[in-house]
């Protein structure tokens, strides 16, 4: 059945799983510290403050496997976002998710070497990857070292600013994640998706 | 001709400044000091308001240069801008300090407390004095050194001036009476004119708690170490150390115990809030916890009912239509 590549390199994956599961510790410690009303029901706040420095660290210092790999690798091109008739491409990919998929239509954008990601995908994770995890990057060092943010913006304290930047940022890597665990599943076998990640081959 | 308004502007506020650079907003309206008091004080400061002095020995019969030590200099600009600036030298200290040497006895001079001032007085009553004292009775300080440690440990009586009430910045109030503790919980000096015990260390002692600067500068001293009293307008119990705060949703909360303290005086004068719960604060800042946003917590809270829903409605159109 069907050929294999090899889509996901070792530093990819070791990138990926660092990263996935930062993102979880780092979602679940970060609810805590928002709703510490339900503190019985979730993370001590000491606690999870500690937890979430740390893996914010891990997920910063990680990030530059992803920043230099894709600058250094073919990877890279991957993510090149503004191609050709992208919004044509995207809503022909919405038209297959929303339609297309349910008639047992063919993908419109097969997976191959050169293109692993479809429009929606390869938007999603330029959205995700370059702006939002930068963004949740800054804001959060800023966290650590109140001192370089300024005191006011405007008519505004600099760090409330800060902690809404990073709080929406964060929730939008959430919602990010939920769809993405979602969309994996979608293929021939549940699981196929899973495997690719861990194993690098594609089939 | 920007820059042209701007000098004028800037030159008015120095002007201002230099006429009138005393808080104006007291509630009691203290005045100004008249030129009389300030005649009167200039002796004093002739020797009081620096490291050199000079003054006539008669027994050589000349004039003899020396040095004032530091504690007994007093600062002649902050003791104008301070809460008792109208006053003369010798309205609370003996009339025999015009003289020089200054008397022996005068040692063993009786202070004046506060209290003996401004307390069961009707012009001072919404300050409760009273209150206060018996707060501060009731504290570590007054418990564990009874007599030694007075309200003026606290309170210079050259310097103080009341910040929290009047003051707009919150900010510098933070600064401001947290600079008073400091005055000997970070100078082992002035700390062991009261205890032979070793100073502790307040970074170290506070080591547990995380952006110790942040909290530091965001928070009073008091915040966590004296007990909550909606009476007055700062507490005045402080606490022996075993029941300071240190558990951190206190304030990282929605009903954070700031409000109770540091936002008490603000909370009741109605403030843009923006839908933000505890919302005085985030004029200051954002306090993780204790400052959500009612509208971005609904807006987000949809979000992600919605995302769940259509990924619930995808899947089981997906279990209909594509059966393996
Ligand atoms: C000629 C200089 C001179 C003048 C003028 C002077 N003082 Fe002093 N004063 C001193 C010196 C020196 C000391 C410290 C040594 C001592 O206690 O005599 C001192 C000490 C004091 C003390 C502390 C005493 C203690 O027990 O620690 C007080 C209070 C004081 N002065 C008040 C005043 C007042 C009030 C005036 C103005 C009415 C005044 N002095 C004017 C030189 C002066
Ligand atoms: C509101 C009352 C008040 C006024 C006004 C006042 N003093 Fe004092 N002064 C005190 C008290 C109380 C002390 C004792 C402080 C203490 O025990 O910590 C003191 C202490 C001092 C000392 C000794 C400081 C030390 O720590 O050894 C000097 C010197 C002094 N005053 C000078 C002056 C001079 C000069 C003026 C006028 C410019 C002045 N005082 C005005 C209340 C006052
Ligand atoms: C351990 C230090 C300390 C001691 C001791 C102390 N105070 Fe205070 N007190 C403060 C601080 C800090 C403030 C807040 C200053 C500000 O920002 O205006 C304050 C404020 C006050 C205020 C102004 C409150 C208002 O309504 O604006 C009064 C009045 C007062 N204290 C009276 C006293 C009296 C009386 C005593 C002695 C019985 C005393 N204090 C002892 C630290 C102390
Ligand atoms: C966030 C709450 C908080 C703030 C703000 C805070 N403290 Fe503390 N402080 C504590 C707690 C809790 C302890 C007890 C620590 C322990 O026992 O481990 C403590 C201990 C202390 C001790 C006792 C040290 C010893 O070992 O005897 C001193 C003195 C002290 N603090 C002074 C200060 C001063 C001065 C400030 C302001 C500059 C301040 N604290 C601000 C919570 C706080
Ligand atoms: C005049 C000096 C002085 C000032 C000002 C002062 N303290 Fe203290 N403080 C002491 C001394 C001395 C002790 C040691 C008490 C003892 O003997 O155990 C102490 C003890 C404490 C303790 C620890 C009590 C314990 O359980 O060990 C706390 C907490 C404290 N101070 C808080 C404060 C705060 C908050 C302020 C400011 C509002 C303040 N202090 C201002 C001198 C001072
Ligand atoms: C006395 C109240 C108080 C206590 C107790 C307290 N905090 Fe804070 N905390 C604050 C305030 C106020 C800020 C400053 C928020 C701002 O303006 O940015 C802050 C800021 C922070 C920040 C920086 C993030 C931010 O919101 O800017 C962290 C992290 C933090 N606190 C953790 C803790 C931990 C962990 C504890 C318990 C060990 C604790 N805090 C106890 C009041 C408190
Ligand atoms: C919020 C944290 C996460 C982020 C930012 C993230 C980001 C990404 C990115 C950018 C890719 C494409 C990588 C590439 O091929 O260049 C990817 C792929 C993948 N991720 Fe994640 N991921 C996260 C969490 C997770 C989690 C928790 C899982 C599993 C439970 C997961 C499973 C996968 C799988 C199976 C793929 C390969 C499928 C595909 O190419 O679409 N991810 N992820």
């Amino acid at each position: 059945m069907g050929t294999r590549i090899y889509l996901y390199p070792g530093w990819l994956r070791f990138w990926h799983a660092i990263n996935a599961l930062m993102c979880l510790v780092l979602i679940v410690s970060g609810l805590s510290m928002q709703y510490t009303d339900f503190e019985r029901y979730i993370l001590d706040f000491q606690l999870a403050v500690q937890l979430h420095n740390i893996a914010g660290v891990i997920l910063s210092f990680n990030y530059f496997i992803f920043l230099f790999g894709n600058l250094f690798t073919p990877n890279g091109r991957q993510y090149f976002l503004f191609r050709r008739g992208v919004l044509k491409n995207l809503f022909t990919q919405l038209h297959y998710y929303t339609l297309g998929i349910f008639r047992k239509e063919a993908t419109p954008f097969p997976i191959t070497t050169e293109n692993k990601f479809n429009p929606i995908q390869r938007t999603a994770y330029v959205l995700v990857g370059y702006v939002a995890t930068i963004i949740v990057i800054v804001t959060g060092w800023a966290y650590l070292f109140p001192e370089i943010v300024p005191n006011t913006i405007g008519n505004v304290s600099g760090l409330l600013i800060n902690d809404l930047i990073h709080i929406s940022m964060g929730y939008f890597i959430s919602i990010f994640l939920i769809i993405h665990i979602y969309f994996i599943t979608i293929g021939n076998s549940k699981m196929k998706n899973f495997k690719s990640m861990v194993t690098g081959w594609h089939e | 001709m920007k820059t042209l308004i701007n000098l004028s502007l800037l030159s008015l506020v120095v002007a201002l400044l230099c006429s009138a650079n005393i808080p104006t907003n007291d509630e009691m309206a203290v005045g100004q000091p008249s030129e009389e008091v300030i005649e009167a004080n200039n002796l004093c400061f002739s020797c009081h308001g620096q490291k050199l002095f000079t003054y006539y020995n008669p027994e050589l019969d000349r004039e003899i240069k020396d040095n004032m030590c530091d504690e007994k200099i007093v600062n002649e600009e902050k003791f104008y801008l301070s809460n008792h600036r109208t006053f003369q030298c010798i309205g609370c200290h003996s009339a025999d300090y015009e003289s020089f040497p200054h008397p022996g006895e005068l040692r063993f001079e009786q202070q004046y407390a506060c209290n003996d001032c401004h307390g069961y007085d009707d012009d001072w009553a919404h300050f409760k004095f009273d209150e206060i004292e018996e707060e501060f009775m009731k504290s570590v300080h007054s418990t564990n050194h009874d007599e030694a440690f007075t309200c003026w440990m606290c309170h210079d009586p050259h310097e103080y001036h009341i910040t929290y009430r009047n003051e707009e910045n919150l900010l510098n109030t933070i600064a401001y009476d947290n600079g008073i503790c400091l005055t000997c919980h970070a100078d082992v000096n002035r700390y062991q004119l009261l205890t032979d015990k070793e100073k502790p260390n307040v970074d170290l002692q506070h080591s547990w708690l995380p952006n110790q600067q942040l909290h530091f500068t965001k928070v009073r001293c008091i915040e966590c170490h004296a007990e909550l009293n909606d009476n007055v307008l700062v507490a005045h119990n402080i606490r022996p150390k075993e029941e300071a705060v240190k558990k951190c949703v206190e304030c990282h909360s929605s009903d954070s115990r700031l409000m109770a303290s540091l936002y008490s005086h603000t909370v009741k004068t109605e403030r843009w809030s923006g839908g933000f719960i505890n919302g005085e604060m985030v004029t200051q800042g954002f306090v993780i916890g204790a400052n959500r946003n009612k509208y971005l917590n609904q807006g987000s809270l949809y979000i992600f009912l919605g995302t769940l829903a259509i990924i619930l409605i995808h899947s089981i159109l997906r279990a209909i239509y594509i059966k393996k």
